[in-house]
């Protein structure tokens, strides 16, 4: 079997690549070891966030994703017809707030850098506040509506994709490995090896996400990726009490910070499926996926402390999964420098599955020499940033 | 000083497993999530309002009567009931979480308990095969009709029938009866030939099931006095009704429990009473970390210890072989887990042998057979709690050319709502094809063993292996 790219993972980010790449004319085979959408983004909330993001690349990524999405799942209903689940787009906005005095004047300043960035920012006062939310702990100091914030259902966005890559003419071979490299004489990397044969490719994309750094090594290269494990809990069914994306300013801290100590901030939030998802945890703990309470318990502590009418509210569900955290907090997009022909699309953190299309843009535009929609250079393997955690050449 | 057994399930395992680790010297904490003991076997009126027909209306009622007592005359022995297990840690110690107080009461006392060794003996649940119209008021899995007929003396019908497979239905049929209602007839989703082939190969071998010939003996004996027609080979394939159910339609099935064209007919009932199996309890040995096997229950040695070292599994969860295999499997885990000698388990290692031949038998006479897919439609509910029709899982699963469950569960919301696929677990796995990527991935797999409120789990004080142990 030969294809002009063999994609590693058909996670949300593998099969927006595939999708990206086969749509651009070009064979694709994706690999899964498992099976697809079954791991980081069957474990996660479905975020599509501007509002966690201070200035900078990851924050113009968001801003194109969030621009981009409507259309992308629009294009995706429109190809898969009425009998496809749907992804459940929702651009609800989401409401930050703050539940301290001390934390008041970070939020509207943070705010205030974001809206300088070109986010859409709106300051409100506790009686706003309440106005959007009536359920919410009045107890609040700030708050800031965020418009753009949306969800996604990630499990079907990831099925959506891929079905839509196959109809592009992919091929997605899940249960399959990529054990190791196939090389040429010059030992330049020339396709993969699996258990069912050898598959030819002009370039091979690892978007294994936090297992990207097992799948580079298996062909020989690494990247610095690692992952941060977080919880969500599920209530019951119940009529729906929160109306945006709601969550307490800390969350900031958390998803910016690279210390491994566990960190709660809580984000509340409905679904279309008439629960409420409450999250979210981070900790360094490598693939240890067993259970803890204190965990759950804060998280618990913090929902009640911003929706304090969720005390009585029944959690049926708790899961976790692996987010895929870069030691600079940026995804990696783009060619690998030390080892022509392999390419990475990993890094996202907890922001892969709003982050998927455009960096499947991103990709596919560098990969085929097209026009990009951003400026790639942040999202390289090559960035300083990441020079120190990177091994050297072959 | 005493070793200390945790025992989770106070049904006849459970009781059995308390009692035997007692007398092998441990001091034992005996959980159940009910508001008695015996479990669903030996379900029963609340003791304010005691009735001297237990013993007519249970079966071994004078073995319960002694193993409650000695539970309760035995200092050595401490009962917890309505302590429900919500959650099991294995980051230190297995540490199991229980909140104690009524059923969906806010505030119930959490509580974090270890031992020098757990038995888990959390039994089993019946389960029911989706229908067309199963989801009408009227129709009830057996089990629930047989709680409320054994827990409270309420029939749930007038003119009811039975249907499903398994020696499990005759019991049921009784229970219904001794509660009032009239049981129209009894329908086994087996064949004749199937029946025979499982309950008569090597018959000498069921005489060492001490009681459970006599016990069917007992519901066969009934049944004729009462007259109740009992059919091999045939279901209610369907159950219809304005708004609640008022005829159940019974059809013939095949080998395969295919129905078979032409042979269906009407019956007039208020109630429809289904089980087909039984589905093991497995989320807290799989939280502990127990090994299950291809057949999906709990794997254990000789001495009932699962793959965790210092975890006993006893009863359903190890596979569905009834009260005497329960019993015995239950004696043997909480003796062992008190540190007792095995050598005096000789006679209780013999009986486990008889008992899980008649297990073999049953699964062998009346295990789910593929072909009663043929009676559902494309919108028969599979998930009822999510209201999911067959139609929509089976071409989701084709859109997404997915054969995973955990991407179906999440593109169809089939078992994702309150009883977390208790229920549709199974039958949604069947339908779809679906392999559980892990045995850890499995619709048994449930961290959250039961549901908390949030303010309970908020509440919960910090433990000493909580949160900070990163590495």
């Amino acid at each position: 079997m030969n294809a002009d790219v063999v994609v590693i993972g058909a996670g949300i980010v593998g099969a927006a690549c595939a999708r990206a790449l086969a749509r651009a004319g070009l064979s694709v085979v994706v690999l899964e070891r498992g099976a697809a959408a079954g791991a980081t983004s069957a474990r996660g909330e479905g975020n599509l966030l501007v509002s966690d993001k201070a200035p900078g690349p990851e924050l113009d990524l968001a801003l194109h994703a969030s621009a981009d999405w409507p259309r992308l799942a629009a294009e995706l209903a429109d190809e898969l017809g009425a009998a496809f689940p749907s992804v459940e787009y929702q651009r609800k906005g989401g409401v930050v707030v703050a539940l301290t005095e001390a934390g008041a004047e970070p939020l509207r300043a943070f705010a205030n850098g974001q809206a300088a960035a070109g986010v859409a920012v709106e300051h409100l006062d506790a009686a706003a506040a309440l106005a959007f939310e009536p359920d919410l702990n009045p107890a609040l100091t700030a708050a800031v509506h965020y418009p753009q914030d949306a969800q996604l259902q990630p499990v079907v966005a990831a099925e959506a994709l891929l079905a839509s890559a196959r109809l592009a003419g992919a091929t997605v071979l899940t249960g399959t490995e990529a054990l190791g490299a196939v090389r040429d004489r010059a030992g330049r990397l020339v396709g993969v090896r699996t258990r069912a044969g050898d598959i030819g490719a002009g370039a091979v994309l690892v978007a294994a996400g936090p297992w990207s750094g097992d799948a580079a090594a298996a062909l020989g290269a690494d990247v610095p990726v690692r992952p941060r494990r977080g919880m969500v809990l599920v209530t019951a069914r119940m009529a729906q009490r929160v109306r945006h994306k709601v969550y307490d300013g800390d969350y900031f801290g958390a998803t910016q910070s690279a210390a491994a100590d566990l960190q709660t901030s809580s984000v509340v939030e409905s679904t279309p499926g008439r629960t409420v998802l409450i999250g979210s945890s981070r900790e360094q703990i490598g693939f240890d996926d067993r259970l803890r309470v204190e965990v759950l318990a804060q998280i618990a502590r913090r929902a009640v402390r911003l929706f304090p009418f969720l005390a009585d509210t029944p959690v049926i569900r708790a899961y976790g999964g692996f987010r895929p955290y870069m030691p600079d907090h940026l995804p990696v997009v783009g060619p690998d420098h030390r080892h022509p022909g392999l390419w990475h699309a990993t890094g996202h953190e907890g922001a892969g599955i709003g982050l998927a299309g455009v960096t499947a843009s991103l990709l596919c535009a560098q990969l085929t020499g097209t026009e990009p929609p951003l400026d790639p250079a942040p999202f390289q393997l090559a960035r300083p940033s990441l020079a120190a955690h990177l091994g050297g050449t072959p | 000083m005493s070793v200390s057994v945790l025992v989770i399930g106070a049904g006849p395992a459970g009781l059995s497993a308390a009692v035997a680790a007692a007398d092998a010297g441990a001091m034992v904490t005996l959980l159940d999530a009910g508001d008695g003991l015996g479990g669903q076997y030996w379900r029963h009126l609340p003791p304010e309002r005691s009735s001297v027909r237990e013993a007519r209306l249970h079966h071994g009622w004078p073995l319960f009567e002694r193993l409650r007592e000695r539970v309760a005359a035995d200092e050595a022995i401490t009962v917890l009931t309505e302590a429900q297990v919500w959650a099991v840690e294995t980051t230190g110690a297995v540490t199991v979480r229980v909140l104690v107080g009524p059923a969906d009461a806010a505030g119930r006392e959490p509580l974090a308990l270890a031992a020098d060794a757990i038995v888990f003996a959390t039994g089993a649940h019946d389960r029911t095969l989706p229908f067309p119209g199963w989801n009408l008021p009227g129709t009830f899995s057996a089990g629930a009709a047989q709680a409320l007929a054994k827990g409270e003396r309420i029939a749930v019908g007038r003119r009811a029938v039975v249907a499903g497979a398994g020696p499990f239905l005759l019991p049921v049929a009784r229970s219904l009866t001794d509660a009032g209602a009239e049981v129209l007839g009894v329908y086994e989703a087996a064949r004749p030939l199937h029946a025979a082939k499982g309950w008569l190969a090597r018959p000498h071998r069921l005489l060492g099931a001490a009681r459970k010939g006599p016990e069917l003996a007992g519901y066969l004996g009934h049944h004729l006095r009462r007259r109740i027609p009992y059919r091999l080979g045939a279901a209610v394939v369907e159950a219809r009704g304005e708004g609640r159910v008022e005829e159940a339609v019974i059809a013939r099935l095949d080998a395969d429990w295919a129905p078979v064209p032409g042979t269906e007919r009407t019956v007039a009932v208020d109630a429809v009473c289904v089980s087909h199996g039984f589905t093991p309890r497995l989320e807290l040995p799989i939280a502990a970390g127990c090994r299950t096997g291809p057949d999906r229950f709990v794997l254990v040695d000789a001495d009932q210890r699962t793959s965790v070292p210092g975890v006993y599994a006893a009863g359903e969860i190890t596979g569905i072989g009834g009260v005497d295999a329960a019993l015995v499997e239950g004696r043997i885990a909480g003796h062992r887990a008190a540190g007792g000698d095995r050598s005096a388990l000789r006679a209780d290692l013999r009986r486990r042998r008889a008992a899980d031949d008649v297990a073999r038998r049953i699964e062998a006479a009346h295990g789910v057979r593929p072909g009663w897919r043929a009676w559902l439609r494309d919108d028969t509910v599979v998930c009822r709690c999510e209201e999911v029709p067959y139609g929509r899982l089976r071409d989701t699963a084709a859109a997404t050319a997915q054969d995973s469950l955990r991407s179906l569960k999440l593109t169809t919301r089939a078992g994702l709502g309150i009883c977390q696929a208790r229920m549709c677990g199974r039958t949604v796995e069947e339908l779809t094809g679906a392999a559980p990527a892990s045995a850890a991935d499995t619709s048994d797999q449930r961290p959250l063993a039961a549901p908390i409120r949030l303010g309970d789990l908020a509440g919960l004080a910090t433990t000493p292996h909580g949160g900070k142990d990163t590495q």
